[in-house]
């Protein structure tokens, strides 16, 4: 049964894929005026300029080219950059671990407080906190992430200075937390909401006060059958939410002059530099389609009820 | 009680739902009254004003070119309100013709357009966003066409269950059993049922959209100068942040309270429209 599942969800994928792949591609043919003119520059001649269009194929067909730029992303050569001359697939892998570095340390100050604030909320002894703390997460998911930012830089690196206000730090805890922080901001606010609303589902099902009813201790209900219950909503936000991180924290690597995927493909824009643009493009989504995948198939483990109806919707 | 007056208790019983409307209510005033409260013009340099801190002459201070920043923050807001709603509305049309012809008519028209959707689902939507601003040429209208055409699928899908459900119930059989024509069935019978899941993710999606404007407009992909729009104040305010803070704090706010005041409504919306949905169950996408 659930390797049916997680067979029939690898073969969804298939088309996805293809669609992905096409969309990037066909985005190269959506730049106004001549991506080989952009890459010359302004000196050039109608030689030079044949030559290059030759080299690179772009006076094939849109068919040929099309078939090309498939068997080039199945051997994962996304295309050199225009300006530095280098495989976009190199610059990828020396900056990935980067953006996971990031995208990890984010995801678990997101989980630890959000959950810790929405089960707080949820426990409803001291409602003043639980409203301030929902209220904070109210602005949490409503904040702009670069304001955010901004403001901490504001706060911990220029009036107080205890923290540098960016760089990369060579991945010391120092440059890590800021940036951190900043991303894990939103997602912990949607955790502590769902993890809230999931504690007070699930505290009025039958099964909860069954357990009650037998006499089993107050933690062994909150650990055993509450807990694993209400946080099946979260593994979804987690999932989501991580493959968005690992795809580039755009926003947050701009501010923070974090050298991961994001700032890579926001200098790319700058530049105007369309194979990085197109090729990093290409690499995230195709991450986050397999984040998905993961995600989907880690709650058809944990929930047996997904398995049937086929996947999450 | 009639099921409208129902909905307007449930909705307006809710102090979110209050607060939430304030805001909002707040912040359109302050759109339509830019001129008013304000007297100076957003675009007017004035080097002698450059970088003043708040004052009563300038409540939010002013920028390195003498501009006041409250009344450039008071006209960011028409912008990105005016993008947010058109841009929400293109998204509403498109999924609204998609989902219904995949969901009425269902077959090869219904896998194609799901297709569709899940490739564009399979994008981060920011990424998506980016992608498309920094291929086409840049303007109010690429981006709010780019974030309306972004936002189709979400809108499509939910259509279409919607569509599916209705489909099936009997009255809409017993019209069709009278002889009503696919254009009747669609307008009198499944259009009325699309109303309220639509209204309530037409509203949680425009904070999505007004922030998604604020993030292309910081990255310089959206707004170009010398508009102001809020996500473009805060990004030029950086090179500022030692010396003016209130350059990128006051836009930020405003932003903030705009994006808040649409997620307290939409989820009271959801909220009072369909009480069997629990807070918080939904996975938004998000901006970052």
């Amino acid at each position: 049964m659930l390797l049916r599942f997680v067979i029939k969800r690898i073969l969804l994928l298939v088309p996805i894929l293809f669609g992905v792949i096409t969309v990037t591609f066909l985005l190269m043919y959506i730049v106004p005026g001549d991506p080989v003119l952009t890459m010359v520059g302004e000196r050039y001649d109608q030689q030079t300029l044949e030559e290059i269009r030759h080299d690179l194929g772009l006076d094939k067909p849109l068919i040929i080219q099309y078939i090309d730029y498939i068997g080039r992303v199945a051997r994962f050569d996304f295309g050199r950059s225009f300006i530095t001359r280098r495989p976009v697939a190199e610059t990828i892998r020396e900056r990935f671990p980067r953006t996971l570095l990031l995208a990890f340390s984010a995801m678990c100050l997101a989980v630890v407080f959000g959950i810790g604030i929405g089960a707080i909320a949820a426990w409803g002894r001291m409602p003043w906190l639980g409203r301030s703390l929902m209220t904070f997460s109210l602005i949490g998911v409503s904040i702009p992430v670069f304001w955010l930012g901004l403001l901490l830089i504001y706060l911990f690196a220029i009036q107080l200075s205890i923290l540098p206000p960016s760089g990369y730090g060579g991945g010391s805890l120092r440059y890590l937390i800021l940036p951190a922080l900043t991303l894990s901001f939103a997602s912990m606010a949607t955790i502590a909401r769902v993890t809230r609303a999931g504690f007070l589902d699930v505290a009025c099902e039958q099964f909860v006060r069954t357990a009650r009813a037998k006499g089993l201790s107050e933690r062994a209900v909150l650990g055993k059958h509450m807990f694993r219950n209400a946080l099946i909503p979260v593994i979804t936000i987690v999932g989501t939410d991580f493959g968005s991180y690992l795809s580039g924290s755009v926003l947050t690597e701009s501010i923070f002059g974090w050298p991961g995927l994001g700032r890579f493909i926001v200098q790319a824009i700058l530049k105007r530099d369309f194979p990085v643009i197109q090729g990093s493009v290409l690499f995230m989504a195709i991450l986050f389609v397999f984040v998905n995948l993961v995600v989907d198939v880690s709650y058809g483990l944990i929930d047996p009820r997904v398995r049937l109806q086929g996947g999450r919707e | 009680m009639s099921i409208r007056g129902r909905f307007v208790e449930g909705f307006l019983g809710r102090g979110a739902a209050r607060v939430g409307l304030v805001l909002f209510a707040a912040v359109v005033l302050c759109t339509l009254l830019a001129d008013v409260i304000s007297s100076r013009d957003p675009v007017d340099i004035d080097l002698e004003r450059a970088l003043m801190p708040p004052s009563w002459d300038h409540p939010f201070g002013t920028d390195p070119f003498g501009r006041d920043v409250l009344s450039r923050a008071f006209h960011g807001a028409r912008l990105s309100l005016g993008v947010g709603f058109l841009a929400r509305t293109i998204s509403l049309m498109l999924g609204l013709l998609l989902g219904v012809v995949a969901g009425y008519f269902g077959g090869r028209f219904d896998s194609i357009i799901m297709r569709l959707a899940d490739i564009t689902f399979a994008f981060p939507t920011l990424l998506l966003l980016i992608a498309i601003m920094a291929v086409v040429s840049p303007g109010l209208v690429s981006l709010f066409v780019t974030l309306g055409v972004v936002g189709w699928a979400a809108m499509a899908r939910l259509v279409r269950a919607q569509v599916l459900s209705i489909k099936e119930r009997e009255y809409v059989q017993a019209a069709r059993s009278s002889g009503a024509g696919h254009p009747a069935i669609i307008i009198r019978h499944i259009l009325p049922g699309c109303i309220s899941p639509v209204l309530v993710v037409y509203t949680m999606g425009l904070g999505m959209t007004v922030m998604a404007e604020a993030s292309l407009s910081f990255l310089g992909l959206g707004v170009q100068p010398p508009d102001a729009s809020w996500g473009r104040m805060i990004s030029s305010g950086i090179a500022f942040m030692r010396t003016a803070p209130w350059l990128t704090v006051f836009p930020g706010l405003l932003l903030t309270i705009t994006v808040c005041s649409f997620n307290l409504i939409g989820d009271c919306l959801r909220d009072a429209l369909d009480p069997r949905s629990a807070p918080g169950r939904r996975a938004a996408q998000r901006w970052r």
